[in-house]
């Protein structure tokens, strides 16, 4: 039996970086669909309107665990084989979509409704309102809760060790399966995650106040 | 052909129909306002003519353009019919020169070079010339409105709307807003607009339109009007100082 | 590809006791944890200065660590300090831990939006501390912060998925046993995703419903926007 040192941290900070690329890659796909839900939650067709709300209202309702199961062996069903890393970023970005989605209908829809009236009676297009009226403002306001919901991210990333990929958390197993020496381990993992998560939410609170101290109006 | 033509409107909000069949024409270069107590109408009958509120029958021509809910007809009567609000919303991420020049730039396709001088054009109209790089938050409200009359003026609008502009100032922030009202209408300009100024009503509109429960009440020239009402609802509402 | 649900759906037995392992451990850690929780905030409002300190690091730290990492130090490490416990016991100790701290999080925001001057009414009417604490702050900030407690609950029962991951049988590791059994994996996780999604939508309407009759004489009052985070 090896005991935990040198080497093992090591191979445990490694893996941290894959679950840093991985919450990047799940936020930016994630938050790509999020924001195309975000608006179709927002459409003026009632079709697009309930699909996006059912869409949001299932992912929502499932555990992360489910989404990547159905993902993984929905696609292995269809013949479909993914690697390890891009089953993972493919769920998480699902997963991503839906909070994101939520989040950012919410921060549109506090954009004060008589900017859409201001810029409608301006002759804008809603395409152009969006893009030069409502984003601007509707992006400040998401800011906090975004960044709040980047730290959940981060420590949900820890599940998808299940389909093989070697984040921070599977590291920390794979090291106390051959050490087994789980209180260091693990609380070295836990203060790496400790270490990502904490500085996003104290910015993220930060920026909530410095949003509510400068409130227009 | 008058500058805007109201023909039996009709609207409801659900089950509470707030015009009942109204009429009535406005001629190019004329002003025209509307009083009468709140939930009279007036406001919901000058959001019809722009179209940000729909009709259920009758008909609203304004500028030419026929009133209907084509967003494409929409956005071609609203390239020639302004409205100033009452809450002046101005685009607070926007400075004031870009507050003016966004629509003439991407409805119009108007060069920034160009633009800037209509900005400039329009702001010296309302006097504020040097508050051209200043964000909204900036200004007193009553610049701010002064703003938002400017930003509808860089449209080179024929028609003008103003919804209680002066309804949310504090008394002294409203007679720099009337002034500009007022050196607007002696250019010419075609304005509508909902007020409770009684005396600028009396002074600056050549007719007033007296709303009440939906329907127009009584309407003639503004200083008759206001001197010998006909109804006692109107006899009340003057009597009582407009409220 | 065709899906075949007979295989699956023979294992009722497993999918049933699953569901009421999820059930259990998901109402007992509300429960266990909103109690602690309370103790939580009350320490932190009456204690001292050290106490709220420590009641404070450890909100954060339970914050900014996953769920996952909380249940694998209390399963394999509490056995290394003599605490030996079942797995299922070791998932109710983290559940209820995890839950404790977003609760406090979120209770405490309901506190802090009571107005001091209602404190001192209460002191004035010769309420002991404890008293107005209970009467004056914890009701109408808990009716308050219901509808984000609510959201937290709905989010420790889909975490408790990942209680399979050190063999517990609530409803995934149900499924992972009858994943081996029929070699049918994705038909199985599709009644198991179907049943989560059953499960949350029901717990959500009864929260509302509890809420409504917990609370009423107080829903009129403004609500506290304090946002769910997942485990």
């Amino acid at each position: 039996m090896t005991t935990f040192g040198l080497p093992e941290a090591l191979f445990i900070l490694r893996a941290a970086g894959w679950t840093l690329v991985l919450t990047s890659v799940a936020f930016i796909l994630g938050g790509l669909i999020g924001g195309v839900f975000a608006i179709m939650r927002l459409s003026q067709v009632a079709a697009l309107r309930r699909f996006a709300a059912g869409y949001i209202l299932v992912i929502q309702s499932i555990p992360v665990l489910m989404v990547l199961f159905m993902s993984y062996y929905g696609l292995s069903a269809m013949g479909v084989e993914l690697p390890p890393f891009l089953a993972a970023a493919a769920s998480l970005s699902i997963y991503v979509s839906a909070y994101l989605a939520e989040i950012w209908r919410g921060s549109i829809q506090s954009v004060p409704f008589q900017q859409w009236e201001a810029s409608a009676s301006l002759a804008l297009t809603r395409g152009q309102q969006y893009r030069y009226i409502i984003l601007p403002q509707a992006i400040r306001i998401s800011l906090p809760p975004t960044v709040g919901f980047l730290v959940q991210l981060v420590k949900n990333t820890s599940i998808v060790s299940v389909v093989g990929f070697v984040e921070l958390s599977r590291a920390g197993q794979l090291v106390n399966n051959a050490t087994f020496q789980p209180f260091q381990i693990f609380t070295l993992v836990a203060l790496i995650y400790f270490a990502i998560c904490f500085p996003l939410s104290r910015l993220s609170r930060h920026l909530e106040q410095v949003m509510n101290a400068s409130r227009p109006h | 052909m008058p500058a805007v033509l109201i023909d039996d409107v009709h609207k409801r909000f659900g089950n509470l129909e707030v015009l009942k069949g109204v009429s009535l024409t406005v001629e190019p270069g004329q002003v025209v306002a509307l009083i009468g107590r709140s939930g009279s109408g007036k406001s919901t009958l000058l959001r019809c003519i722009n179209g940000l509120e729909a009709i259920q029958s009758g008909r609203i021509e304004v500028a030419g353009h026929i009133v209907d809910q084509d967003p494409k007809h929409l956005r071609e009567l609203r390239k020639d019919v302004g409205i100033v609000f009452q809450s002046y919303n101005l685009f607070p991420h926007l400075t004031v020169s870009q507050n003016i020049m966004l629509s003439p730039r991407i409805t119009q396709n108007v060069p920034q070079a160009q633009a800037e001088t209509l900005a400039r054009e329009v702001l010296a109209q309302v006097g504020l010339s040097e508050k051209f790089d200043s964000y909204p938050d900036n200004l007193s409200g009553g610049q701010q409105q002064r703003v938002a009359i400017a930003r509808s003026l860089a449209m080179r609008p024929k028609v003008m709307l103003f919804d209680e502009v002066t309804s949310a100032l504090d008394p002294e922030l409203t007679g720099e807003v009337l002034l500009v009202m007022e050196k607007l209408a002696k250019g010419g300009m075609t304005m509508l607009l909902v007020t409770h100024e009684m005396n600028f009503a009396r002074n600056v509109a050549s007719t007033t339109i007296f709303m009440h429960q939906g329907k127009i009440w009584e309407s003639g020239p503004s200083r008759e009007l206001f001197s010998n009402p006909q109804t006692p609802e109107l006899r009340n509402f003057v009597s009582a100082g407009a409220h | 590809m065709s899906l075949q649900f007979e295989s699956v759906l023979a294992e009722t037995d497993i999918i049933l006791d699953g569901i009421m392992l999820t059930i259990g451990l998901s109402a007992s850690a509300i429960v266990l944890g909103l109690i602690f929780a309370v103790l939580l905030v009350a320490l932190r409002t009456l204690a001292g200065r050290w106490a709220g300190i420590a009641v404070d690091c450890y909100v954060e730290l339970m914050r900014n660590t996953p769920f996952l990492v909380q249940l694998f130090m209390i399963f394999f490490g509490l056995p290394l300090v003599g605490i030996r416990m079942s797995g299922t016991q070791a998932a109710l100790l983290a559940m209820t831990l995890n839950l404790a701290a977003y609760a406090t999080e979120i209770i405490r925001a309901g506190v802090d939006s009571i107005h001091k001057s209602q404190l001192e009414a209460g002191l004035s009417l010769a309420l002991s501390k404890r008293q107005v604490f209970q009467y004056v702050v914890l009701q109408p900030a808990f009716a308050r912060v219901w509808p984000a407690l609510s959201s937290q609950f709905v989010l420790m029962m889909l975490a408790s998925s990942i209680c399979s991951f050190i063999s517990v049988q609530e409803l995934s590791g149900a499924a992972a046993i009858i994943e081996q059994r029929t070699f049918r994996s994705f038909e199985t996780y599709i009644i198991v995703t179907v049943i989560y999604l059953l499960l949350a939508l029901s717990l959500k309407v009864f929260l509302l419903w509890l809420g409504q009759r917990l609370f009423a004489p107080v829903s009129g009052l403004a609500r506290v926007d304090v946002k769910a985070e997942a485990a």
